[in-house]
């Protein structure tokens, strides 16, 4: 081998393209048919709901990627798929290069990702203390050869969150709802995760303890290098931490774009309708004209682009033929408006 | 004339621990036709400023000292029935969880007609055409073939819909509204917002909007009160609170809302948490967190005190 | 310990006089019972002691009673009072091993059927279905019906004991099964659930660590309302003669015996057994209902 090519061979390997994930085509569906003999008596078939129903993204190292929309569009189902709490109905979740199954049989690999949960009341084990809820992952992993060694690796963990080493010995009942919020990051940072799935993190929690969580997850990426897959219902939030933006409607991504192009051109009607609805700051007295209508059951989508009941630009096309996601510039759409230049 | 008038409003909570107090102090007015926005962290007691209008206080908690006047006359002191009554008539309520206003098993159209037909001089026929009024208005589709539905055949904005229908159908002068979008997706929130408004406006109803969303309020609300650990801080008219507030607290609470329109490198903060009922530091309940907070702060509390084009309970304004 | 003075439960058990004295008279039954060798004024099983002399004395206030005797004797001369101490020792040990039987039995089964769901759920729910259409003291005598006909006559006297606790055990662990399923159906979804899954912890110790503790409140009421079932259906069985072996008399047992003299006009040698089985298992019943009360915080 000669030694410009061993170069490259180097500089490719600190580069490391590899994402950190990979999701390809992958859906996830649950069945939510009501037990056998309900059925048969009212001689119904079988309810399926299509929570995620084929997306693709990747996510290269280091960076954030977010996943925006409603509920009950597949974001959550999302970010679960991508630790594996659930298995694909469809397609394939590539972790670091590696089929995400087989990664979770290793232990080495399994320690690599960790989740961040919503709900900071329901996270945290009520009969644990909390030195014994972020040691859990230690413990499992078995990364402290000792306990004084893992006491110490706690106390560390609770300083580097904002909480004190005494916090330690307390039950989560005796915090507040941002504090429990640091303890459950804590947790997940305890194996030295790389990749940190955060299932709206800050949605239960008051605004000004939201900005103390969203400062604290930054310094944290940019101290530890972490990648993040970020679910949010909430755009200005999303704005603040992403590199990289996905708006999912009934399970599908309509939109994928850097972050500060999904703001300053978005594309999708979809898109455009969101950030037309959200209540701003700057707007007082301001006049809107809401995106009328409801977002349809995933039981049973609407034919065609799943929008195309709410949207101003469907025609013909759009309740026949669902869009793909093509490139727009430096982002992917999946509309037919946007394709043919009606958007 | 303000039509809703609470003056030093105290709420205490008796437990075996000694007495704990959610609401101390708390006064503001509202006008007919006008909306209150009343934010705060969980906790700080907006909701509870709220319970208490409406005279459904959860046990053990009391009004312990104060007045609430409706109309000039007083509505804090009156028995379980006669309050009831107001309830429906004077003032309809509008709470975050709508299944909890809804009865499952009475159809949307009858629990409509009966409220009309309970606190207003018309008969069954008559109200279950307003009913359908009401529902067209509230932007229920098809409002004529679906008001004998059940309200788990709605979605949850159509229930909210409903909801919203229900308080105001018997056009009660005020409207208590507890979080009344948070249940609900964003662009859903957005057409609830946009009814409530010109309902204020078209009818002259009063509204208190109670909210953690300071979006919401910038939108919707004329005047905001700002509270904090059971206490109104500031309150003024909305834009000034929102693009000029004058107690710190609300400064800080501003400048925490993550922007739309622009990435910043680090959110403005609050450092620390609300202190619970049963440990407020004396002098400013906020002067732990307080990055002004001086000596008096420590050891005397400000009364609500005119700072620019609001009132602020802070000595950084004392005249 | 302070904390435990200190906490809410210490604080409601004392706001509550029927409580309280609910708890006294169980203690004092329990302590009865258990130091009956020590604290009882006569041996009944000490055949040397017995005076047939002593028969049918009526209780100690009665016109032929006897101070030695408080509560008189039986046709054997036995003490009522030392009979129904020892008696209730029996009665408690059954009812305290068929409960903790049915408890172990019904958590883990419960656990499973709602940790891991589907087929394994299905079938667990239906046989409890199945069996809670009967009363329970009717799968008891079922139960004890079949192990007795299984096993060789010989062993009865040996086993008998042990016959009775599974009997009892087995008819009561659907109760504790069904409950600890629906709590443990909510608490699997809980967040702290699945984020010991995403760190790939098994499902057998996320079920011991993470969700037993937290379904064991209502297995503490359950358990101490079953006390009282468990004590009064041991009493069934034996008095119907198909319980505990006669060398150890049991209240039923006592009851039974004492039955047959009822006309004859010794009604002390069955009403008091009787007595003290409402008194035993009212008081464990009125603390069940507390518990549960002061654990329910809806009712709070």
């Amino acid at each position: 081998m000669s030694a410009a090519a061993e170069a490259r061979l180097a500089e490719a390997r600190r580069a490391d393209l590899t994402p950190m994930l990979e999701v390809e085509e992958v859906a996830r569906y649950f069945d939510v048919s009501r037990p056998l003999l309900q059925r048969l008596m009212a001689r119904e078939g079988r309810r399926i709901l299509r929570a995620v129903d084929g997306i693709s993204f990747a996510i290269p190292k280091g960076t954030t990627l977010s996943l925006v929309g409603e509920s009950g569009c597949g974001k959550s189902t999302v970010a679960r798929l991508a630790v594996g709490l659930y298995p694909t109905t469809r397609g394939r979740v590539l972790f670091d290069g590696q089929d995400l199954a087989r990664a979770r049989a290793d232990s080495a690999q399994r320690s690599r990702m960790q989740m961040i949960f919503q709900d900071p009341y329901a996270s945290l084990n009520p009969r644990w203390r909390v030195a014994d809820i972020i040691a859990e992952p230690i413990r499992a992993f078995g990364l402290a050869p000792s306990r004084v060694q893992e006491a110490a690796r706690v106390a560390e963990l609770l300083t580097q969150v904002g909480l004190s080493p005494l916090d330690g010995a307390k039950f989560p009942h005796e915090f507040s709802g941002g504090q429990r919020q640091r303890i459950s990051i804590a947790r997940a940072l305890s194996s030295n995760p790389e990749f940190l799935v955060c299932d709206e993190p800050t949605s239960a929690l008051d605004v000004s303890v939201q900005a103390q969580i969203l400062n604290l997850m930054k310094k944290l990426q940019a101290r530890l290098g972490l990648t993040f897959l970020f679910i949010s219902h909430n755009l200005a939030v999303v704005r603040q931490v992403s590199d990289r933006i996905g708006v999912m409607y009934l399970g599908k991504l309509v939109e994928l774009a850097p972050a500060e192009t999904l703001f300053t051109t978005p594309r999708h009607p979809y898109t455009r309708a969101l950030m037309e609805a959200i209540p701003d700051l700057g707007m007082t007295g301001r006049v809107r004209t809401p995106v009328g209508g409801e977002v349809p059951s995933p039981i049973s989508p609407p034919s065609g682009c799943a929008f195309h009941p709410r949207c101003p630009l469907a025609n013909d096309r759009c309740r026949a033929e669902a869009p793909v996601m093509r490139a727009a510039g430096d982002a992917q759409v999946a509309c037919h408006a946007v394709d043919e230049g009606r958007g | 004339m303000s039509l809703l008038d609470v003056k030093n409003l105290r709420v205490e909570f008796p437990t075996r621990r000694g007495t704990l107090v959610a609401l101390d102090d708390v006064s503001f007015s509202i006008a007919p036709g006008e909306i209150l926005g009343v934010v705060g962290e969980s906790g700080a007691g907006k909701s509870m400023t709220g319970a208490a209008i409406i005279g459904l206080l959860e046990p053990p908690g009391r009004i312990a000292g104060g007045e609430i006047r409706l109309d000039g006359k007083r509505i804090d002191n009156l028995p379980y029935e006669e309050m009831r009554r107001i309830r429906g008539r004077q003032i309809g309520a509008i709470f975050q969880d709508p299944l909890t206003t809804l009865n499952p098993l009475y159809t949307i159209g009858r629990q409509l007609a009966e409220t009309m037909t309970t606190h207003l001089p018309i008969g069954p026929g008559e109200a279950r055409e307003r009913a359908i009024g009401w529902l067209e208005l509230v932007g229920i589709p098809a409002a004529r073939e679906r008001i004998d539905s059940y309200p788990h055949e709605f979605s949850g904005g159509m229930r909210q819909r409903v909801v919203i229908a229900l308080a105001l159908c018997a056009e009660p002068r005020l409207i208590v509204a507890d979080e009344p979008t948070t249940a609900l997706d964003v662009s859903i929130q957005a057409q609830v917002i946009a009814l409530l408004k010109s309902l204020a406006r078209e009818k002259g109803t009063a509204m208190m909007l109670v909210t953690h969303d300071m979006g919401v309020i910038a939108e919707t609300a004329d005047r905001v009160a700002v509270m904090y650990a059971g206490r109104i801080v500031e309150i003024g008219p909305v834009r000034e609170v929102v693009k000029h507030a004058n107690h710190p607290y609300a400064q800080g609470l501003m400048g925490s809302i993550p922007p739309l329109d622009r990435r910043v490198d680090r959110l403005q903060q609050i450092d620390g948490a609300m202190p619970r009922l049963s440990a407020i530091p004396p002098g400013c309940a906020y002067n732990p967190r307080c990055p002004q907070a001086f000596d008096r702060c420590r050891v005397q509390r400000p009364e609500l005190m005119p700072a620019g084009a609001t009132d602020a309970a802070c000595w950084l304004h004392a005249p | 310990m302070r904390a435990f003075f200190d906490s809410d439960l210490w604080w409601s058990f004392t706001r509550s006089p029927v409580t309280v004295i609910s708890a006294v008279v169980a203690f004092i039954c329990i302590a009865g019972a258990v130091f009956a060798t020590w604290l009882a004024p006569h041996n009944p099983f000490d055949l040397a002691s017995l005076q047939l002399m002593d028969a049918f004395k009526p209780p100690a206030w009665e016109a032929e009673g006897d101070g030695t005797y408080l509560l008189g004797t039986d046709d054997q001369g036995r003490d009522v009072l030392s009979a129904i101490m020892y008696g209730a020792r029996v009665s408690l040990l059954v009812g305290f091993a068929a409960v903790a039987f049915s408890t172990i039995l019904g958590v883990s089964l419960g656990l499973l059927a709602g940790y891991l769901g589907g087929t394994v759920d299905a079938v667990l729910m239906r046989i409890a279905d199945i069996q809670l259409t009967f009363p329970g003291i009717l799968v008891a005598l079922l139960v004890d019906g079949i192990v007795r006909a299984a096993l060789p006559r010989d062993m009865h006297e040996n086993i008998a004991l042990f016959v009775v606790i599974f009997a009892i055990g087995i008819s009561n662990w659907p109760q504790f099964a069904r409950t600890v399923r629906g709590s443990t159906m909510v608490e699997r979804n809980k967040e702290y659930v699945q984020a010991a899954r995403v760190i790939g912890r098994s499902p057998l110790s996320i079920m011991l660590s993470h969700v037993l503790p937290n379904v064991m409140s209502p297995v503490l009421v359950i358990a101490t309302l079953s006390l009282g079932f468990a004590i009064l259906a041991e009493a069934t069985l034996s008095f119907l003669g198909v319980g505990v072996p006669p060398t150890q008399p049991s209240l039923g047992t006592l009851i039974r015996i004492g039955n047959d003299f009822l006309f004859s006009g010794e009604w002390w040698i069955t009403i008091f057994p009787g007595v003290a089985l409402i008194v035993m298992v009212l008081s464990v019943n009125l603390l069940g209902d507390w518990l549960r009360d002061a654990l329910n915080p809806k009712l709070r």
